[in-house]
């Protein structure tokens, strides 16, 4: 970054500038995903246990509203979190308290906007996981004296791990392709909100094809990988 | 004679029937839960365990586990319970010898120097005979060795009472055989109370020192093996037994006939072979076909073993109409164990056999149970 940003300061070529628009993006890409996964795991794991260990009625209402990201389209989505991020929304006292107007068009913003979009890529698997444990295994740890805390730690988490890995792998991957979200609550504002989905969009608008071609081309690998290695954890956990 | 470890007073809905159950479990020894599939007997298990709730009093050695009139459940984790599923249900996550001593670091702390009925890592190792399995994956157990590990990991948490719910029902005929030895023998290794339940008669027979007959959620009888399943005529039909279970121990071995003598509650028998030092307790069985009635004391026969007896009860046999079912009891006076026999109806009705009737038994095979 330093040495792209020496580069950019005096009379840049072309192959440097472009590499900057690129890595960028990349870059804030890549952060936004880490971060908003990390965030989904803490938040995913007990909402997850919940679902599959609780007996209570209403739990599949509360399924309904964590799965509803799969079907709602992501403008609609974007426009309600852009009303709740704005200054006359929560996100805005949230912002006003470290003195900004607003938390959306930060990265704040789409981080959060992220969690709750990609929230069903990572509950799901997980939840099933730990259906999968069963009654037994905890059961069996009890009379082990394993509190229902240590229980968690030591037994359900190591046996669900494939849904954990299939779910965090899931959950990075659709953060890494969002646009519409993006793009209503983040806009496009480099190194802030402009990740590699709209920077491709950007790319086409300006008529770059060489640039559009190369970040399309790095997504469909990236998609690629990813797919095959959750398929790979599929296949490792049925042979456990 | 034999203090009491666990006391069991509960009550509640199972199903269609009520469940409402006392009993108590002595110190030492194995109790069995013993009756019908769907007579309540897990749901009892998993009542003391904490692993269900019902309404009712559960104490181990004095100490209230749940006191429902008092508002006292303690939660699973903290009962010191050792517990045998049907199922092994060993962690696949971890080794052979992690799923051992899953239970040992979370037990330690609430150590009494009695529980777990003294046995330590080694001692349950070899109690079991896993010790060859210790570095291997639970997923390439067989099904006996998985719940000889279960039953290891279940006493090496310290348990002050070990529970098993039909520990061998998901087992076939072979891996049965091979677990039960180990069974058989912990009693003997173990000052821990142990608490079976099994709808099966001649696992009960072959384990169990007392029995609680469990029938519609309700307690139908209990007391010494024998007695149970003598007494009231629930033996026969109920049980379809075939053959005899008695304990015998060992008064010495005769190296010119061949011979070991066995004390027998109420008698003496010879069995072929050498069984063992003075004192050792056997668990023997006698096939109902093997044992067969005299009135008068045989003069001249070659049945080695011959036992005066009196003839507790006279009964239809369950499947076969020429048969009646004949239990008699050891010793002259019919104090004695236990023994079932079948008599041709037509013979029974020329001896006129009846109950409190003398006789003599001739016993042609006795074997090892």
């Amino acid at each position: 970054m330093a040495m792209a940003g020496k580069a950019l300061a005096g009379e840049t070529p072309q192959v440097l500038r472009t590499a900057h628009e690129i890595w960028s993006p990349l870059v804030l890409t890549l952060e936004l995903a880490t971060v908003t996964t990390l965030l989904l795991l803490v938040v995913g794991t007990p909402l997850a246990w919940w679902l599959a260990r609780s007996h209570a009625r209403w739990k599949e209402v509360v399924a309904a509203v964590v799965a509803m990201p799969l079907v709602l389209p992501p403008s609609v989505l974007g426009f309600y979190l852009l009303l709740a991020l704005g200054p006359h929304g929560p996100g805005g006292i949230v912002a006003r308290l470290q003195g900004a107007r607003t938390l959306a068009f930060t990265f704040a913003g789409l981080v959060i906007g992220s969690v709750i979009y990609s929230l069903p890529f990572v509950v799901q698997p997980i939840r099933n996981a730990f259906e999968a444990v069963g009654d037994r295994h905890m059961e069996a740890a009890a009379t082990l004296r394993a509190s229902p805390w240590d229980a968690f730690w030591r037994v359900a988490v190591p046996l669900a791990r494939p849904g954990f890995l299939t779910g965090a792998v899931l959950g990075f991957a659709h953060t890494v392709g969002e646009f519409g979200i993006v793009l209503m609550i983040g806009g496009n504002i480099p190194g802030e909100t402009r990740t590699l989905s709209v920077a491709i969009y950007d790319f086409v608008e300006t008529q770059r094809w060489a640039e559009a071609h190369l970040v399309a081309g790095l997504l469909v690998v990236f998609a690629f990988v990813v797919i095959l290695s959750t398929m790979l954890i599929d296949k490792r956990a049925r042979h456990l | 004679m034999n203090a009491v470890a666990l006391s069991v007073a509960i009550t509640g809905r199972l199903g269609q029937f009520a469940l409402d159950v006392g009993f108590e479990v002595p110190v030492r020894g194995i109790t069995a839960l013993f009756g019908p599939s769907g007579s309540g007997k897990t749901t009892i298990l998993r009542c003391i365990a904490g692993l269900q709730r019902l309404n009712g009093r559960i104490a181990v050695e004095g100490t209230p586990w749940q006191d429902s009139d008092a508002g006292l459940f303690m939660p699973p984790y903290q009962r010191a319970v050792g517990y045998v599923f049907q199922e092994a249900s060993l962690f696949p996550h971890l080794s052979v010898r992690d799923n051992l001593l899953f239970g040992v670091r979370r037990a330690k702390g609430q150590l009494r120097p009695t529980s777990g009925g003294g046995v330590d890592f080694d001692g349950a190792v070899q109690l079991l005979g896993v010790g060859h399995l210790l570095q291997r994956s639970t997923a390439t157990l067989s099904g006996g060795e998985r719940q000889r590990v279960a039953v290891g990991r279940a006493l090496l948490s310290n348990p002050r009472i070990l529970l098993m719910d039909e520990p061998l029902s998901a087992l076939d005929a072979a891996a049965k055989d091979e677990v039960l030895p180990y069974l058989q023998a912990l009693p003997a290794r173990l000052s821990l109370p142990i608490l079976y339940v099994s709808h099966d008669v001649t696992e009960v027979q072959r384990l169990a020192d007392r029995v609680v007959l469990i029938e519609s959620g309700r307690v139908s009888d209990s007391g010494e093996i024998s007695d149970v399943f003598a007494g009231r005529g629930i033996s026969a039909r109920a049980l379809e037994m075939d053959c005899s279970y008695l304990v015998g121990r060992v008064f010495g071995y005769d190296a010119g006939s061949g011979l070991t003598r066995f004390e027998v509650d109420g008698a003496e028998l010879s069995i072929e072979g050498d069984h063992g030092a003075t004192g050792t307790t056997r668990r023997l069985r006698i096939a109902a076909r093997d044992v067969s009635l005299v009135i008068a004391a045989p003069v001249s026969t070659t049945i080695e073993n011959v036992v005066t007896a009196r003839i507790v009860s006279v009964a239809d046999h369950e499947t076969a109409r020429s048969l009646v079912r004949v239990c008699i009891r050891l010793g002259a006076d019919g104090t004695g164990a236990l023994i079932v026999t079948n008599v041709g109806r037509k013979r029974a009705e020329a001896l006129a056999l009846a109950h409190d009737m003398h006789v003599f038994a001739q016993i042609a095979h006795i074997e090892h149970a």
